[in-house]
């Protein structure tokens, strides 16, 4: 197959004048910086994880001592980290860090659905409009969309006043101080925008004439909603939520800034950054990088499964 | 169906635009405060862009963190967006094992968590490429690294609507293959290298996790750093004046390249899709 493909090629440029010796070769030449850009500055990286989470601590300096070589893996300081996560005093922050990504999604759900479903169904000949609306977060960085809400929480911010004109609370209370209700929140300002886009695009592809049938046939629009747009978006409503879960577990700058860096709300990120950058534990830093990556890699493969499934479902 | 004018859905998705966007223009407003309130409006001034000792004009740690970030950025779209052209016409034409694993070793980056890549990139500068110049090079390099994926699935995406016949036109006329590339496929690209440009400058320039992990100090402080850092510091409004100049910054550039895509959209090269698997690709960074 491959020969037959390379033989059509080489006999196309028999005819070209001054053309290359073979038509793979030059496809493969175009490839390769890029290429080899991925294999020297993220798999090695990515190696080099391995290797220093299984790596040794010299004796004398107590500094890393990575290794490079499979067989001299020492999992013997991955295996502490590892208990610490597991029933030690690192099981709080991954606890932690679950809980906040959850409820971020789950409000992400609940305010991108309805949006997400306006814009691609309903909005007429306002669509256009609003789809550039929803794209122009992207645009804008995303700390400066934070550094917007620090703005509106200080103590003496817009938001206190409303709530001071509205009689809710006291109107002094200090949003910026560690409270978790700040963190989830500003995981969901930061990453709805990410949410939103591709579920739209999910919504904008359904079938409407599925849903004209259901009408037709009798049903509600709640119950057209709920059994027939709903499940149809499952797949799309999946892939947005693994578009953001993954970099909001990895997230630890949000948290940090806006709460000022309050050990109540620490997530895992915060872990790995001061392990690497605080305090000098690279060891424990890949380590509990692996251990990150471990749990995103099971919620990936389930994600993978059923996407598999349902689409096996649909095509039988 | 009946359709209402203005159903609850319509209220729910104008307040969410509200919601996603006011904060921001309430956060510009600030920087061209008189005083020194973060969080107040009070009159209007130039103060805190360049009247102030304090302000992004005057105050060198501001100026080195956005000229950096420029720097980064402009280098990092100039590297990346051709690499990346080059990797997606390769990968697209040249069929074997290989290539199927490059291309899905190209979507990795796409799905590992920026911290995930930071702390790699980290690790193996310190460790094994410890000749590389610490600082402004290994940001550089990370940048490009994490946005040439974006560049990759922009192009491939324009180079499926494409096809081949074109191409294969040119080499039955006579064209060698290098010719057919250039003068071809290139132009027909031309939407979607604008798009790639675009996106990769917005990446870089609101990229914060990898500039932080490779920074080494003041000096290779970005925008985004400085704007993290003003959690601790006692802030001035110059923050939120140096996160407006950016803002203005890649508006205009995103601006430039809408216009420009356009234009060659007008000159019947392009069909937008440049634009629309830019947006995807945009969704399935971070």
């Amino acid at each position: 197959m491959a020969d037959a493909t390379t033989a059509a090629v080489t006999g196309g440029d028999a005819t070209a004048p001054g053309g290359h010796r073979s038509g793979t070769a030059f496809w493969a030449a175009l490839a390769s910086p890029g290429s080899l850009l991925l294999v020297a500055l993220f798999v090695v990286p990515a190696y080099a994880i391995l290797a220093v989470a299984f790596g040794g601590i010299d004796p004398i300096l107590r500094t890393t001592v990575p290794a490079w070589n499979p067989l001299d893996w020492d999992l013997e300081r991955f295996g502490d980290v590892v208990s610490r996560v597991f029933g030690g005093d690192l099981t709080r922050v991954f606890l932690r860090t679950g809980i906040f990504a959850g409820l971020a999604l789950v409000g992400c759900f609940v305010i991108g659905y309805p949006v997400a479903y306006y814009v691609a169904r309903k909005a007429g000949r306002n669509r256009g409009l609003l789809l550039g609306l929803l794209v122009l977060p992207f645009w804008i960085s995303y700390l400066m969309r934070m550094l917007a809400w620090v703005n509106l929480l200080q103590t003496d911010g817009f938001i206190n006043r409303i709530l001071g004109w509205l009689h809710l609370g006291s109107g002094n209370r200090n949003w910026l101080d560690g409270d978790w209700p700040t963190v989830v929140f500003g995981l969901v300002y930061g990453y709805i925008p990410f949410f939103i886009l591709p579920l739209y695009a999910a919504l904008e592809r359904l079938d409407g004439r599925l849903i004209e049938a259901s009408r037709d046939l009798g049903a509600s629009s709640a119950s057209t909603f709920l059994r027939v747009t709903l499940p149809l978006s499952i797949p799309g409503l999946m892939a947005a939520s693994v578009i953001i879960l993954l970099p909001m577990c990895g997230d630890y700058y949000t948290n940090t800034y806006l709460t000022g860096g309050s050990p109540r709300t620490e997530m895992v990120g915060n872990q790995i950054e001061f392990f690497l950058r605080g305090s000098s534990q690279p060891q424990a830093g890949a380590s509990l990088v692996i251990i990150l990556m471990a749990f995103l890699t099971i919620a990936m493969a389930y994600y993978l499964a059923s996407v598999a499934r349902s689409q096996r479902e649909s095509a039988s | 169906m009946k359709q209402r004018r203005f159903g609850p859905l319509a209220i729910v998705t104008w307040l969410y635009v509200l919601w996603s966007l006011v904060p921001v223009l309430i956060a510009v407003r600030i920087s061209f405060n008189s005083g020194k309130s973060r969080s107040a409006f009070q009159s209007t001034s130039f103060r805190w862009y360049w009247d102030d000792p304090a302000s992004v004009w005057q105050d060198d740690a501001l100026q080195t963190a956005l000229n950096n970030t420029l720097k980064l950025a402009g280098l990092t779209m100039l590297i990346a967006t051709p690499v990346g052209v080059a990797m997606a016409i390769g990968l697209q034409r040249w069929r074997g094992r290989v290539s199927r694993g490059a291309n899905n070793l190209m979507l990795l980056p796409l799905v590992t968590p920026e911290i995930v890549v930071g702390v790699a990139l980290f690790l193996v500068f310190s460790q094994i490429y410890t000749s590389v110049p610490r600082g402004f090079t290994t940001q550089l390099l990370g940048h490009i690294t994490f946005t040439m994926s974006y560049v990759v699935i922009i192009v491939r995406g324009r180079l499926m609507s494409i096809g081949t016949h074109f191409e294969e036109a040119a080499r039955d006329l006579g064209a060698t293959r290098t010719q057919a590339l250039r003068m071809v496929l290139l132009p027909q690209l031309g939407p979607a290298i604008f798009a790639s440009l675009m996106v990769v400058f917005a990446t870089s320039v609101d990229d914060f996790v990898i500039s932080s992990f490779l920074s080494t100090g003041a000096s290779t402080e970005t925008v985004p750093i400085k704007i993290y850092a003003s959690a601790r510091a006692a802030a001035t409004p110059s923050v939120n004046a140096l996160a407006t100049v950016m803002l203005v910054i890649t508006l205009a550039a995103v601006g430039v390249a809408a216009l420009v895509m356009r234009l060659l959209r007008r000159a019947g090269v392009g069909d937008g899709s440049g634009l629309s698997s830019m947006t995807g690709a945009e969704a399935a960074g971070r």
